[in-house]
């Protein structure tokens, strides 16, 4: 067992690489002039309301400078909320809020930030310190997610969330992401987040790791990560085949999250997923992609697809 | 796959025409592949010393053109309150001094620069006209036309005829004492060679040593071959007989004439002196394409300051590459795109040490700085305005602190390029609160190790001599970065990310049924 895999092995098993990611699927599949749509949440919002899929409502949005200082008036309508960046990514900047009296505000490790607090992290976010290159942002005070029971222990301080990889409309591969206290509450694979491969055919947690190695328990809360099972697949599978003719794109990360109350819900997409998914699920994309591509693509509706998948790579 | 093959057509065209234009401008303007390369270039000095008589003087002394094996660089003289024209366009070029009136001792002085140099293939002038023999005395003449067929007998072509008789001049042979008897040997040998009417001219030649002072000039005799078509000639040492051209031996003038032609005055002297120069190529070239810039269109051409600042934008490319080998082939992560190369063209302005130590100072109190900023809830633009003012504060407090240290590379420091340094800082600030200070060394370590490789890369003297002599090569650079970007195989670094596929079986699940406990 040497540091090193050959070249010729990860083709074998049909592994993705970051420079065939960026030529041929991004490049080849994406549009540059749709970008912006997955690139700012705010617009991704309205594209999934109007093509009647589900999201997070929206409790503001923080445009100009001068709206900050009247933050507070927003914020008391709700008991908890999250504020992030219209157009940041990786998860950057995103404060969540799960309680606040009228002075302090909690975050999800009880640590309490004061209302100038939470003005100063919106004004970085219209200023752009959150977003791609920089550019002027708004910041969106959304509804918080309340996880569902099932899965309470299996995150530490954060959501869990769901992210499905679709190409050309079939949703191809699919994760779920378990922050840890190494993680810091983050979802991201690479700061330590348990990322657990989900079968794409029943819902089932297949295989997980952390750190690209594999783990079967959750390291901060012990539960068991094969007992991970998503109730309603098919209604995950449905929304995010759907992403594909909402956005346009043809290589699409579409990231999910299951509210207790009302069900999944369409959290972002994104134009440049990760490879780290592949690890994940201890599969390669490259042989789903091509049976997928080798398909004679008459317009199939998205639940054809679904049906498709579900059948093709069982 | 159609839009493939234009594709690599292009990349082969482009990598044909930048080594084609290397291989061109190697052959044609004799640019060396390897830098280091020395020529040498001879300045020599003609002295000529005379007593004038109180007369108006006009001192005409032929000199040296480019010849075979020599290219002349420059010339120059020193005679002060003599008029001076150059006669370059005469058959025989001269100088010649001219003053209304002049007594005593004079010295004139010529100097010329040479450049030794193997590829010169000047031609030499044609042949000169067959004179009619003089009428000679009867017994002279007998003597001469008997030496002369013994001669033939020897020999098979003019050439070697010529120094079967030259050879015999230096005989203690009775006759040849008889031909010697009026003459001298120089005189001999012309006679006979018109006699033989065979083409042939005496040269003054100098043979060229090191710190030689008061050499005299020495009587050469060069011989025409029958073949009028390639001019071939050989050259003979009057002196000793002796056949062939030394590589160091600079014919000074070509026309059977004497050196110097004085009127006003006497007892004319010429003596030289020589001195050696080992030029490195780039100069010795830089002087000989000097005037001829037009058709070889070259970078030499720029004044001196623009030549430096292309040295420098011309290792960009190569800096390029290695950022994009490193980002492409090996994974590496750095902050910013570019950033790698920007500051390897920093260090290079500095030294190594101290320019590695100086930006890691620059950037870390830099940081310092930024954490106290970040806390007072600024505009982004204000914040970056603020870092590069500070960064600008630094450096000249870090300078001058280093100069009173007598550290002198410091003062280096105000090489580094500020709105990047600033904007570096910036970025590694937000990554210092986004994801920690692990992914700042990451990113940061990422950033000064590629910048490192460029940089032992960009000061290496070969890649320099290459890029700067052969600006061709930049197209093969551009073909080798259109073939990098269309790479799709997998980074070195994934090989080592995407290591847990190695245990891989048939069976993708990790979890074992029995685990699977029911809940």
């Amino acid at each position: 067992m040497s540091w090193f895999i050959s070249p010729r092995q990860l083709r074998k098993q049909g592994v993705l690489g970051m420079n065939q990611r960026n030529i041929e699927y991004i490049s080849g599949h994406n549009e540059r002039r749709l970008f912006p749509l997955v690139d700012d949440k705010l617009k991704t919002k309205n594209l999934a309301i109007a093509a009647g899929l589900s999201v997070p409502p929206l409790v503001g949005v923080i445009e100009y400078q001068h709206q900050v200082n009247k933050i507070d008036e927003l914020l008391h309508t709700q008991d908890a909320f999250c504020i992030k960046p219209s157009k940041g990514s990786g998860g950057k900047g995103i404060l969540v809020i799960h309680d606040h009296d009228d002075h302090e505000y909690f975050k999800p490790n009880n640590q309490a930030l004061s209302l100038a607090d939470i003005k100063r992290h919106t004004s970085n976010i219209l200023a752009g310190l959150f977003s791609l290159g920089g550019q002027p942002d708004k910041a969106i005070i959304e509804y918080l997610i309340h996880f569902d029971e099932s899965f309470a222990n299996y995150s530490y301080e954060g959501v869990p969330d769901i992210r499905i990889i679709v190409f050309k409309g079939f949703p191809v591969m699919a994760m779920m992401r378990l922050s840890t206290a190494a993680s810091d509450g983050k979802a991201n694979l690479h700061q330590g987040a348990v990322g657990v491969g989900i079968d794409i055919v029943t819902g089932k947690a297949s295989y997980a790791i952390q750190f690209d190695r594999p783990v079967e328990h959750h390291p901060d809360t012990g539960m068991l990560l094969s007992d991970i099972n998503i109730d309603g697949w098919q209604e995950l599978l449905n929304m995010a085949a759907r992403c594909y003719e909402m956005s346009g794109l043809g290589y699409l990360g579409v990231d999910i999250v299951l509210d207790a109350y009302q069900g999944p819900m369409l959290l972002e997409l994104n134009a440049r997923p990760g490879l780290a998914i592949q690890i994940a699920n201890n599969q390669g994309l490259l042989k789903r992609f091509d049976k997928i591509a080798a398909l004679d693509d008459a317009a199939l509706s998205p639940e054809a697809r679904v049906d498709f998948v579900q059948t093709a790579f069982s | 796959m159609q839009q493939k093959i234009p594709f690599y057509l292009l990349v082969i065209l482009l990598i044909c025409l930048g080594l084609g234009s290397a291989v061109y401008r190697h052959i044609n303007l004799e640019i060396p592949w390897l830098p280091g390369e020395t020529r040498e270039v001879w300045s020599v000095e003609a002295r000529l010393e005379f007593a004038a008589l109180g007369e108006p003087i006009i001192a005409q002394m032929a000199i040296p053109e480019t010849q075979q094996g020599f290219t002349l660089l420059e010339q120059s003289t020193a005679s002060p309150g003599f008029g001076l024209s150059y006669l370059t366009e005469e058959d025989i070029p001269a100088v010649r001094w001219s003053t209304q009136e002049a007594a005593g001792k004079q010295v004139l002085y010529y100097r010329a620069r040479f450049l030794l140099d193997k590829q010169q293939g000047k031609e030499w002038p044609a042949a000169p006209e067959l004179l009619a023999p003089p009428i000679l005395p009867e017994t002279t003449e007998l003597v001469a036309q008997r030496l002369i067929e013994q001669a033939r007998f020897q020999s098979a072509d003019q050439i070697t005829m010529a120094a079967q008789l030259l050879n015999n001049l230096q005989s203690d042979d009775q006759q040849v004492q008889l031909l010697l008897q009026e003459r001298s040997i120089e005189e001999a040998a012309i006679l006979l060679m018109q006699l033989a009417a065979i083409p042939a001219r005496q040269v003054t030649a100098l043979r060229l040593k090191n710190s030689r002072r008061n050499q005299e000039s020495r009587a050469y005799l060069m011989v025409y071959g029958e073949d009028s078509e390639d001019e071939k000639v050989a050259f003979f040492n009057l002196a000793t007989g002796k056949e062939g051209r030394p590589q160091r031996l600079l014919i000074w003038e070509l026309g059977d004439r004497p050196l110097i032609d004085l009127e006003g005055g006497r007892n004319t002297r010429v003596s030289f002196s020589m001195q050696r120069d080992v030029a490195p190529v780039q100069q010795a070239l830089e002087q000989k394409y000097a005037d001829v810039s037009a058709m070889q269109i070259s970078l030499h051409s720029l004044p001196l300051e623009e030549q430096k600042l292309f040295r420098g934008l011309l290792l960009i490319p190569v800096g390029v590459m290695i950022v994009m080998l490193m980002r492409v082939l090996v994974g590496l992560r750095t902050s910013g795109t570019f950033m790698p190369v920007l500051i390897a063209l920093a260090l290079m302005q500095t030294a190594l040490g101290a320019g590695l130590a100086g930006f890691v100072l620059l950037v870390v109190s830099g940081l310092v700085v930024r954490s106290y900023l970040s806390r007072l809830n600024l505009l982004l633009v204000a914040r970056i305005s603020a870092v590069i003012i500070i960064v600008i504060l630094l450096t000249a407090t870090f300078s001058v602190i280093a100069y009173n240290l007598r550290i002198v590379e410091g003062l280096n420091i105000i090489f580094f390029p500020m709105i990047i340094i600033a904007w570096t800082i910036e970025r590694m600030s937000l990554l210092w609160e986004e994801e920690g200070g692990g992914e700042v060394m990451k990113q940061g370590g990422g950033s000064l190790a590629v910048a490192l490789l460029a940089y032992l890369v960009m000061s290496n003297q070969y890649v320099q001599h290459l890029t700067f002599n052969f600006p061709g090569l930049q197209l093969v650079l551009l073909a080798l970065v259109l073939i990098l970007g269309s790479y799709t195989g997998y980074r070195l670094i994934e090989l080592v990310r995407f290591n847990a596929f190695q245990q891989n079986g048939t069976d993708r699940s990790q979890f074992k049924p029995s685990e699977k406990a029911p809940k």
